[in-house]
């Protein structure tokens, strides 16, 4: 069985209507509050935010490597969830091979989630 | 040709407007759901029962000066609260609000678009709609905006996988990706939740995640963070933020009536002998009351739960939920072996 609902590109034309009139939106409001609103400049008031006191260097400062090793993960882990869509759309038509196919996987996938979790890649403090 | 396009034009302002509509008057329920439940009045000042509050919010965010900090990244700053109301808006397109309406013989779907992958189109948009907080909060050049953007991003990416995976246990036993027909294989009263308990838990949990919600709205922490990724932002940009946010608790609410609740859908419908129209057109109210219980479900639990601390979210969304979505996979194939539904 492929996909049943069937679909073709002209399906998808309303999604670009919905996507421009959004836009068309966001476009008009951003445009209109920046004509309406009162525009006083001085120096003080552009300085970024600091709780009242002077605001000391910049923000672009390095942060904790664990951010960036989620969203590593996140993207190993991401595009594996993606391989088992296709999968479960078929999973009546695939029976029980498909099942136990994914059994595997899911063993796999498994063993690699308790090795990220035993290096600590995960461990927040 | 022409009518059909008319027709598509009306729809997608119509929904757009009820969109924000309803996210309007999200934050005034919000501020009186909060006040019923501390034992306080809530707005009153702005016409009846405060009915004009909204409205009076948005006229002032409309009039306040817009500030952009001089260190700033311009362009990216004024970009980034754009995607993250624009994405908003967009996710509305493939939910089916009602069954087909006909009128002198011809039908007009109460759906933007039925498309065959409705559900990865969500995740799509949902993915896109992680940019704009990360955008934000990294132009703003500010280190309270910079943590509070990598807590939101990381939370929400964290979530996607499990909320991704409950997913999938639910398209197994639908076999299909489009809401329609999700919605279509629910009629009366029989649920996808009587069928999916566990999935459906997830599916909450992780939606509670991805709107930045409490208890998991440490991305904007005010006693740690001051304002998170919008610390720097004022007027309609800061505005677009807070709405987005409204617009992505009701279309989660929608999402989650669509999928585990049966969308239109309600017990009884075929027994009460209604023409197709007036069906359609209770199904529609039927499936609007679904959505502002699950509003009303969001705010309840935002004044009940405090705050998570940021390693217990970590775990929870990681050791937590993707083992038991694996889990709730291997049972869901399992249960329908057993019942014979494959073989």
């Amino acid at each position: 069985m492929v996909l049943s609902a069937t679909s073709i590109p002209s399906d998808f034309f309303p999604i670009a209507i919905q996507f421009f009139a959004a836009l068309g939106f966001v476009g008009t409001t951003i445009v209109v509050t920046h004509l309406v609103g009162p525009k006083r400049y001085s120096k003080k008031k552009m300085e970024s935010f600091e709780c009242g006191v002077e605001s000391q260097g910049n923000a672009r400062i390095p942060f904790s490597i664990k951010y960036f090793l989620v969203a590593i993960l996140f993207v190993l882990f991401d595009v594996e969830v993606i391989f088992m869509y296709p999968w479960a759309v078929n999973f009546k038509t695939l029976g029980v091979q498909g099942l136990l196919e994914m059994m595997l996987f899911l063993g796999l996938f498994l063993v690699g989630f308790i090795y990220i979790i035993k290096k600590g890649a995960l461990k927040w403090e | 040709m022409l009518a059909v396009l008319i027709y598509k034009l009306i729809l997608v302002f119509a929904i757009l407007g009820i969109s924000l509509v309803v996210a309007m008057y999200s934050t005034y329920a919000e501020r009186k759901v909060a006040a019923f439940m501390q034992d306080r009045l809530g707005p009153n000042r702005a016409g009846p029962f405060g009915l004009l509050q909204p409205l009076a919010d948005g006229v002032k965010m409309f009039m306040k000066e817009e500030i952009i900090p001089s260190v700033s990244n311009q362009t990216l700053f004024i970009i980034g609260p754009c995607i993250a109301m624009t994405t908003s808006l967009m996710t509305s397109a493939v939910i089916p609000w009602s069954s087909d309406l006909s009128i002198n013989g011809t039908s007009y779907p109460l759906q933007v678009t039925d498309v065959n992958i409705g559900i990865l189109y969500l995740f799509g948009v949902v993915s896109i709609g992680v940019y704009g907080i990360m955008i934000g909060g990294w132009a703003s050049n500010n280190k309270f905006s910079l943590l509070g953007a990598l807590r939101a991003s990381s939370q929400m990416i964290s979530y996607e996988i499990a909320m991704g995976l409950a997913i999938i246990a639910l398209v197994m036993m639908t076999g299909t990706l489009s809401l329609r027909e999700i919605v279509e294989q629910q009629p009366g009263g029989h649920w996808n939740i009587l069928y999916q308990p566990i999935g459906f838990i997830i599916f909450i949990v992780c939606a509670f995640a991805e709107c930045n919600r409490t208890p998991f709205d440490l991305a904007e922490c005010e006693t740690e963070l001051v304002g998170g990724y919008h610390t720097e932002y004022s007027s309609m940009k800061l505005g677009f933020y807070l709405f987005a946010e409204y617009v992505n608790m009701f279309i989660s609410s929608a999402i989650i009536s669509t999928l585990y609740f049966g969308g239109y859908n309600f017990p009884f419908m075929h027994e009460l002998g209604l023409s197709p129209n007036m069906l359609a057109l209770l199904g529609g109210l039927v499936f609007f009351a679904k959505i502002f219980f699950f509003i009303f479900f969001f705010m309840w639990i935002r004044w009940t739960i405090p705050r998570f601390r940021y390693d217990q979210l970590m775990n929870l969304g990681w050791k937590g939920l993707l083992p038991i979505a694996l889990g709730n996979i291997a049972l869901t194939g399992l249960v329908m072996w057993l019942t014979g539904k494959i073989n």
